[in-house]
C-alpha cells in the first residue's frame, strides 16, 4: 500500500529539484547571453523566470498541504526547509533575470574594454549553487558545510570587480552606463552565491537538525518549554 | 490517621521547592508474571510541567503511568522493582499506604467514569466526603473552585445537582479531572484523557492541561503525537518496555536523537 504522505514528500523533493535545475539553467544562460552578447537568449531567460516563479507557488501550496498532515522530526524539517529553499531558488531566478536584462541592454552597445574576472565570479557562484543542490540530493550535510566559506571568496572578488569598474568609470566617463550594467551583474552573481550559502545552511539543518546560521545568535526557548 | 488525612485535604497543597523533580524514577521495572512490561526505566518528572509519554501500543507507557500511583498493586500478577520518589518520599515504602499515595498522585482515565448515581457536585466532592468532610460550605466552595479549575464551572453552575451522566463526553472527562483535583493532589496522571473525545472537546482538555501545569505536575499518556506536541513540555518515548528517549518536547518532535524515536514520530512504525 502506498503511503500517501511519503508520496507527497517525494513529490516535494522532485519539484524542488526541478525548480533548482531551472534556476541553475537560468543563471548559466544569463551569463552566456552576457558573454556572447546574445540578445535573443537574454530575452528567453527573462521570459523563463515565470516558470521558476510558478514552481515557488506550487511548492508553497504543496508545503501547506503537507503541513496539514502535521509532519514531525525529519519530515517536519524537510517540509519547512523546502519552503525556504524554494524561496532562495526563486530569488536566484530573479537575479538571473536581472543579469539577462543587463545582457540584453549591453548586447546593443560596444563592449567595455576592461579585463574583468566576471567569468570566474560566475563560475564560483554557479559552483556553490551546484554543490548546494548536490548536497541536497546526496543528503550530504558535510558537503553543504564545506561550501559555506566559499561565499567570502565570492564577496572579495565582487568587491575587486566593483573597484576595477569604479576606476574604469573615473578614467572613461563615456563607459559609465555600461560599467553600471556590469556592476549590477557582478552584484547579482554575489547575491546568487549568498542564496546558495543560505540553501547550504538549510541543508545542514535538514540533515543534522543544527541551525548554523548567524553564529552566536541564541534561539528563543520553545514556547512549550517551562521557564 | 483519618484526622490527619482530613486535615491534609483541607489545607492547600504544600508549595514544593522549585528545581527538583516532582517524581524521581530509578531503575523501574514492572513484571506481569515473568514478562517485563517496563524495563529498568529511570527518569525525572519535572515539577509544574507536562510530561507526555508516547510509544506504540504495548510499549509499556500505561504500565509505567500506573506504576506512578501504585495501581499495579490491584493486580496480583504484577511485580515491581526499582524506586519512585515523590518530592523525595519513597511512594513504595512499607510505611506508606497506597491510598495515601493516590491522594497525592491523582489519575484520570481514558474513558470518563463519573459515578452515575451521583450529581455533578457530588462527583466532585466524593473524595472529600469519603474522608469525613461534611461541612456543606467547605464542600460547596471546593466544588466551585475545582470545577472552575477544570474549566467546567460556567457550563454546569446552574445544574450542579443534575446527574453527572447528563453531561457530554467532554464535560464528563473534565468532571473527572475536577474530581481528581478536589483532593488537592501534587501530581495528575492522565491515561489518554482525550482519545474518546471529538476535536473541540479534545482542544478544551488540552487547554486545561496547559492551564493546570501552573499548579500541578502532569504526566499524560497519549497516542496522539500532535497532542503531545501541543500540550507537553517534555516527552518520553517508550518502545518494547524501554525508555528510548526523553527530552524537551520541541527537541523530540523536531530532531530526536534516537533513530527509533525518529521512525516512530514520522510514522514509519507503530
Amino acid at each position: 500500500m502506498e503511503n500517501y504522505f511519503e508520496a507527497g514528500l517525494e513529490e516535494l523533493r522532485q519539484k524542488l529539484l526541478t525548480m533548482a535545475s531551472h534556476a541553475e539553467t537560468a543563471v548559466n544562460q544569463a551569463l552566456q547571453a552576457l558573454l556572447q552578447r546574445d540578445y535573443e537568449l537574454a530575452l528567453r531567460v527573462k521570459e523563463n523566470d515565470r516558470v521558476i516563479d510558478q514552481f515557488e507557488v506550487e511548492i508553497d501550496e504543496l508545503v501547506i498541504h503537507l503541513l496539514t498532515k502535521a509532519p514531525l522530526a525529519s519530515n517536519l524539517r524537510l517540509v519547512t526547509i523546502a519552503m525556504k529553499i524554494s524561496q532562495n531558488l526563486e530569488r536566484i531566478g530573479d537575479e538571473a533575470a536581472k543579469i539577462a536584462k543587463r545582457a540584453r541592454d549591453l548586447s546593443g552597445e560596444a563592449p567595455v574594454k576592461i579585463n574583468l574576472d566576471l567569468p570566474r565570479l560566475a563560475r564560483m557562484a554557479l559552483d556553490m549553487l551546484k554543490r548546494a543542490l548536490d548536497a541536497f540530493v546526496n543528503r550530504d550535510s558535510a558537503a553543504a558545510r564545506a561550501l559555506i566559506p566559499r561565499d567570502k571568496d565570492v564577496d572579495a572578488l565582487n568587491k575587486e570587480i566593483h573597484h576595477a569598474l569604479a576606476q574604469h568609470m573615473v578614467d572613461n566617463p563615456d563607459t559609465i552606463g555600461r560599467c553600471l550594467h556590469l556592476m549590477v551583474v557582478s552584484k547579482s552573481l554575489e547575491r546568487i552565491a549568498d542564496h546558495a550559502k543560505n540553501v547550504a545552511e538549510d541543508i545542514v539543518y535538514l540533515y543534522e537538525a543544527q541551525d548554523i546560521r548567524h553564529p552566536g545568535a541564541k534561539s528563543a526557548a520553545p514556547v512549550n518549554e517551562p521557564a | 490517621m483519618l484526622e490527619t488525612a482530613r486535615q491534609a485535604l483541607l489545607t492547600p497543597p504544600e508549595s514544593k521547592a522549585a528545581g527538583g523533580p516532582a517524581l524521581a524514577v530509578r531503575g523501574l521495572s514492572v513484571f506481569f508474571g515473568r514478562q517485563a512490561a517496563v524495563k529498568n526505566v529511570s527518569v525525572d518528572i519535572a515539577t509544574r510541567a507536562v510530561t507526555a509519554i508516547i510509544g506504540p501500543s504495548g510499549c509499556g507507557k500505561s504500565t509505567f503511568l500506573r506504576a506512578l500511583n501504585r495501581m499495579h498493586e490491584l493486580n496480583p500478577e504484577a511485580r515491581m522493582e526499582g524506586e519512585i520518589r515523590l518530592f523525595g518520599d519513597d511512594i513504595y515504602s512499607r510505611h506508606v499506604e497506597a491510598v495515601a499515595v493516590r491522594r497525592r498522585i491523582g489519575m484520570v482515565f481514558q474513558k470518563s467514569n463519573p459515578f452515575p448515581t451521583m450529581s455533578i457536585a457530588e462527583n466532585v466532592t466524593v473524595g472529600l466526603r469519603l474522608n469525613g468532610i461534611r461541612n456543606r460550605k467547605i464542600l460547596a466552595e471546593r466544588a466551585e473552585r475545582t470545577l472552575r479549575m477544570a474549566a467546567l464551572w460556567d457550563e454546569v453552575k446552574d445544574r450542579l445537582h443534575a446527574p453527572a451522566i447528563s453531561l457530554s463526553g467532554g464535560q464528563q472527562q473534565r468532571l473527572c479531572i475536577a474530581r481528581a483535583l478536589a483532593v488537592q493532589p501534587e501530581v495528575l496522571l492522565m491515561d489518554e484523557p482525550a482519545s474518546a473525545l471529538d476535536p473541540l472537546a479534545t482542544s478544551k482538555i488540552e487547554d486545561l492541561i496547559v492551564q493546570l501545569k501552573k499548579d500541578y505536575t502532569i504526566v499524560i499518556v497519549t497516542h496522539n503525537m500532535q497532542q503531545a506536541a501541543r500540550a507537553s513540555d517534555f516527552t518520553a518515548f517508550f518502545y518494547l518496555g524501554e525508555l528510548v528517549e526523553f527530552g524537551p518536547t520541541a527537541k523530540i518532535f523536531t530532531s530526536p536523537s534516537q533513530k527509533q524515536t525518529e521512525d516512530y514520530v514520522t510514522g514509519r512504525f507503530g
